[in-house]
């Protein structure tokens, strides 16, 4: 091969490439979204049925609750569906969304390492399970990312005598990343954390890992579906992201989300009204 | 140490297999990585070269800017692209968040000062050679630039091999201003990060051992087209 004729050859390799990327899409809406209901693998088992049925292309961009809403309150998506009632109800209150619909739930477990330092296996209470893991000088990690699953630890410790910030760097580790990542931090450092169901079951490096307290009441973990305010944001898709939200809450939509299930458990329980 | 061997059995099957998602976001990397590369370098080597050549108040505290930039964080470069990009930004009524074009914008933003950096220390110091021979030659400004690039094309393009190692391999911005969105804005790196989240710690080392193995092909490519282009210069 000569100089020039490499020259031909690469370039011609990258202008394909550059040609072959860009899916046109006839219709399509972007869901601002929590990272359990993507990890969990929901959507790849949800969306495509949507879009069989309705044509439109749904883009999903999986951040943290918080984030999610700080996107969509900037009208950088068409659907916002998060696990943070309070937040979502704010952001309805705010303008910045049409109106808010129960989608599903699971709850929220506490998990850590086999050996259970602090001795709460089998716990019911989460707040007085909480208080014993403070107690036990175990390590505790902690999303610390303002996310809805930060936001129900949160509001669980309030409920608590202990103040985890007094803690914090020391028993108390808040990783500010998301609950994978979490996960990921708690099972290297032998610490007990907080997480969806969902993201438990679905989550492949559990290492020795158990859940420890689950069943409480307090730990619901309510999802809720919001159709961004296309009277705050012109760009946002209404009609099509209507369409997705008038879905996910009908009786076609909500069987989907039921059937979809991981090693024989389902993650997620319908309950739109 | 098993997901060592769990992750390269893992890399082989993917590849061999010609798994259609892989492709597709090796050829998102690529022509995201590849593109921010080819503008950096179409921004940032001429104005290596200006400031190569020419001495003017404050030329240092330029030379110091420039190097400093090569530091910038890639989710600092990222969180102001989104916050010009978003809807809410001044840029937003373009409607470019969350797509390919926004990822190669931070980018380039990202390398353009790594190109003009490296090139400019490389254009210096031909210079100081070439100097005397320019003005002799009476040559104009632009005319000495290229003179300048183009007989140093071969360092250059180590230079534009670094910007497009720091591009391909960086996560922060394109995860901002893409969003990871599957089957759309999912290049290697994010998609790495995401693996990594969901616990599959064997498919995120593979999908970046594959990554490396592309960083390999470009430079081993860049490398022959060198050679091949040595040899033809002094033949």
């Amino acid at each position: 091969m000569t100089f020039k004729t490499r020259i031909l050859a690469t370039t011609a390799i990258v202008a394909g490439i550059a040609a072959s990327g860009g899916v046109a899409q006839e219709q399509s809406i972007l869901v601002q979204s929590t990272t359990s209901t993507a990890n969990s693998g929901l959507y790849d088992h949800l969306l495509p049925i949507f879009t069989q049925e309705s044509g439109i292309a749904v883009n999903v961009v999986a951040v943290g609750t918080g984030q999610a809403i700080k996107n969509a309150a900037n009208c950088d998506g068409d659907v916002l569906l998060v696990h943070a009632k309070a937040a979502e109800e704010k952001f309805v209150a705010d303008g910045y969304g049409v109106e808010r619909f129960d989608l599903m739930y699971n709850d929220f477990v506490i998990v850590g390492p086999d050996e259970d330092p602090a001795g709460v296996t089998g716990m019911k209470d989460a707040q007085a399970s909480l208080e014993k893991i403070a107690a036990s000088g175990a390590v505790f990690a902690s999303r610390g990312d303002d996310s809805g699953t930060h936001k129900k630890e949160m509001s669980l410790w309030a409920a608590t005598s202990v103040d985890p910030a007094s803690g914090s760097g020391a028993w108390y580790r808040e990783t500010g990343s998301g609950m994978g990542a979490t996960l990921n931090v708690a099972v290297g450092m032998d610490a007990y954390a907080m997480t969806d169901r969902a993201t438990w079951i679905s989550f492949e490096n559990k290492s020795d890992f158990e859940i420890h307290v689950e069943g409480d009441e307090d730990l619901f973990n309510q999802y809720g579906v919001i159709l961004v305010n296309p009277a705050k944001c012109e760009n946002v898709n209404a009609e099509a992201g209507q369409t997705f939200v008038d879905w996910v809450i009908s009786d076609a939509g909500q069987a989907a989300i039921a059937s979809y299930d991981l090693n024989g458990q389902q993650l997620f329980f319908p309950n739109a009204d | 140490m098993q997901d060592f061997g769990e992750a390269f059995r893992l890399a082989v099957s993917l590849v061999l297999s010609g798994d259609a998602d892989l492709v597709e976001i090796v050829a998102l990397s690529l022509k995201v990585s590849l593109t921010a590369i080819g503008l950096a370098c179409v921004i940032g080597l001429p104005l290596g070269a200006i400031v190569a050549i020419t001495r003017f108040p404050g030329r240092n505290a330029v030379l110091i800017l420039f190097n400093a930039l090569m530091g910038l964080p890639p989710v600092v470069v990222g969180l102001i692209v989104y916050l010009h990009l978003s809807r809410a930004g001044p840029l937003g009524f373009l409607g470019l968040l969350y797509t390919p074009t926004a990822m190669i914008i931070a980018q380039t933003i990202l390398i353009t000062p790594i190109v003009m950096a490296l090139s400019r220390q490389v254009l210096e110091d031909l210079n100081a050679e070439y100097a005397e021979q320019f003005r002799s030659l009476v040559l104009s400004r632009w005319q000495q630039v290229r003179a300048l690039i183009w007989d140093a094309r071969f360092s250059l393009m180590t230079v534009a091999l670094a910007g497009f190692g720091r591009a391909v391999a960086e996560v922060g911005a394109v995860m901002i201003v893409g969003g990871n969105i599957d089957h759309l804005t999912r290049v290697m790196t994010t998609a790495i990060a995401l693996e990594t989240s969901k616990g599959d710690l064997s498919l995120a080392l593979a999908l970046g051992m594959v990554l490396m193995v592309i960083a390999l092909g470009v430079n081993a490519m860049v490398q022959s087209l060198r050679m091949t282009a040595v040899r033809h210069a002094y033949a």
